[in-house]
């Protein structure tokens, strides 16, 4: 089959014949500290094949139990996102042929969720979307295989595969969307939004620490389009493990402008697995979805059905943090940001990070301003996510509270910044180290005042005058004089006292 | 009860189960399978007259059987990669794999 590639169709060209049709399935690895049917560690980053056991190698004999943690957990982020609980749901054996699994099947939940037909809502541009939850089930991570020989690591061309089983068997919860209908435009921002939400969503109710670096929250992007009025789904793709926010945005984008492509050209779109590719921001594909793909699900015989009983569940319906949409708004209010500000907290992820600062001492105006411009300016050169840089909302808290006792200005904030980002240390040390503390000498203030007046005849005269606003000429001398570090306010005080 | 399995039902179950089949194994597995079905379907038979019967996966009554989510001793690298047929930098060494990508 070689069909010349048709061209990608821009993404609002797209939207004016096409409508797009999102489904969202997101993996979160759980942060109990075993595994999901053995005691073997879930740590992050040990020797190859450390964290293993008879139970998780599938070893003839052994027997896997449920990790009653991790149950309740699922039971939890059921709960937080309106879903049912089941009263009754078993395993299932998903049987494949990849030696990702040494037991040669993947134990999951198949046509018995533990949690199914919820909803949550999320904000884009200020606009409520409700996305339906199709379920939320259980099952285990995989190992990870590296491949030997052949161009690039991958499997194509490989002599031979090595397999590392410490992540197999980690605990998984996937948490699947139902079809997702928003308008064209806003489809991008809603599936970030609703990942972001998730990500937030489970830290508040900690259950995995959502690392997407780590990849312990992974989503898939399912796509498809149909032409405007027609009202049957079209064929999609699955976009696998998109790594970061914003990945998620820009492979539903050229996702649309691909398909929009095809469809243009009158060909078909091919029912496949993708790749997403960070660095040009375009998928590749992978598998192709066919008839070989029947996994052989049947209930798995070595684990016990789970039947959680409805006073389990309300128990834990009452140990749910607060629902995200009420929690903006209630946060809304008590740090009085109007609705713009919030917007872009929220959009820029920042919202816990925010509240955290704010709880470390920082007042709310200050706390918004490091974090969506100086920080996030910085978080966008690295191009990571706000969250993923190497400082803590208490460090920024006590930056702030360095520029309000006048130790330090913006100015020198800034480099207190950089310092902490270096790993110098805490903002206390970062000061010390590097000699930024403002000069809160008066008497060395004043004489460059002075030094500055007699340098500047012309501005001083324009000043005695009354044209107050010609002291800013003034300050900047001073500020450089003392190299940014004097408290900007008092050198103003000094100068209008002088010249009056 | 007859059930009909064709040729290609055989070559696909084949192929789920990687096992390479030539033709007249094809043939004969065609001819096979439908008894194998019938006589495992005679199960069925022992729901007649016995009313309302669920089907049944687990043959004990137990429910919530959990494990508290306390750290076990693991293997040794040494002890996990023992029954390997072959390892390398400490891990288990298995063929190309074909046909995924
Ligand atoms: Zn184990």
């Amino acid at each position: 089959m070689t069909l010349t590639q048709p061209e990608l169709v821009p993404f609002e060209q797209a939207l004016t014949r096409y409508e797009p049709v999102m489904g969202l399935e997101v993996h979160v690895e759980l942060n109990t500290a075993t595994k999901m049917f053995c005691g073997c560690p879930t740590t992050f980053g040990g020797e190859p094949n450390t964290h293993v056991c008879p139970v998780c190698l599938g070893l003839p004999g052994s027997l896997p139990v449920v990790n009653g943690k991790a149950v309740e957990s699922a039971i939890r982020i059921g709960l937080a996102l309106n879903c049912e609980i089941a009263e009754w749901c078993r395993f299932a054996r998903k049987n494949y042929f990849y030696p990702d699994m040494p037991k040669n099947f993947q134990t999951s939940q198949y046509d018995e969720p533990i949690a199914f037909d919820g909803w949550t809502e999320v904000e884009v541009d200020g606009e409520t979307y409700r996305i339906e939850i199709e379920r939320a089930h259980m099952e285990e991570d995989t190992g990870k295989s590296t491949h030997v020989g052949g161009a690039t690591g991958r499997i194509h061309g490989a002599e031979h595969s090595l397999l590392d089983y410490n992540r197999a068997g980690i605990p998984l919860i996937e948490i699947v969307t139902k079809p997702i209908f928003v308008p064209g435009g806003k489809a991008p921002a809603v599936a970030r939004a609703y990942v972001q939400q998730l990500r937030d969503l489970m830290l508040a109710l900690d259950v995995s620490d959502v690392r997407m670096d780590q990849g312990s929250l992974r989503a898939d992007v399912n796509l498809s389009l149909r032409p405007h009025g027609v009202t049957t789904l079209g064929t999609r793709s699955e976009t696998k493990n998109v790594n970061s926010f914003r990945s998620v945005e820009r492979a539903v984008r050229y996702e649309v402008s691909r398909h929009a492509g095809i469809l243009d050209s009158g060909q078909r779109v091919v029912q496949e697995t993708r790749h997403f590719h960070e660095d040009t921001g375009t998928t590749s594909p992978g598998r192709e979805k066919s008839d070989a793909e029947d996994y052989r699900y049947f209930p798995e015989p070595d684990l016990a059905p789970v039947a959680p009983s409805r006073e389990w569940v309300e128990e834990l319906r009452a140990t749910l943090p607060e629902p995200p949409a009420e929690r903006r708004r209630r946060l809304q209010a008590e740090w009085g940001f109007s609705d713009l500000e919030m917007r872009d907290t929220v959009g820029a992820g920042a919202l816990d990070l925010v509240a955290s600062t704010i709880a470390s001492g920082a007042s709310p105006q200050a706390a918004r301003k490091w974090w969506l411009s100086e920080l996030a300016r910085r978080a966008n050169e690295q191009g990571v996510e706000l969250s993923a840089l190497a400082i803590t909302p208490a460090q920024v808290a006590r930056i702030q509270a360095l520029v309000d006792e006048g130790k330090i200005n913006d100015k020198l904030a800034r480099q207190v910044f950089d310092g902490v980002l270096a790993g110098e240390g805490e903002p206390d040390e970062v000061v010390e180290k590097r000699g930024l503390a403002v000069v809160s000498d008066e008497g060395a203030l004043s004489e460059a005042v002075d030094r500055a007046i007699a340098a500047n005849p012309d501005v001083a005269e324009k000043i005695r005058g009354g044209k107050v606003q010609a002291a800013g000429a003034l300050i900047g001398a001073v500020m450089k004089e003392m190299r940014g570090q004097a408290d900007a306010g008092r050198v103003r005080e000094l100068i209008v006292e002088k010249l009056s | 009860m007859s059930v009909e399995i064709t040729r290609d039902d055989v070559a696909h179950l084949a192929g789920l189960a990687r096992i390479q089949l030539d033709d007249d194994e094809l043939d004969r597995l065609g001819q096979e399978l439908p008894k194998i079905i019938e006589s495992v379907a005679t199960v069925s038979q022992a729901l007649e007259g016995a009313g309302e019967v669920e089907p049944m996966s687990h043959p004990t009554p137990l429910r919530n059987v959990f494990r508290e989510d306390v750290v076990h001793e693991c293997l040794t690298p040494e002890a996990a990669l023992a029954g390997a047929p072959a390892s390398e930098e400490q891990r288990f060494m298995v063929p190309k794999i074909l046909g995924e990508e």
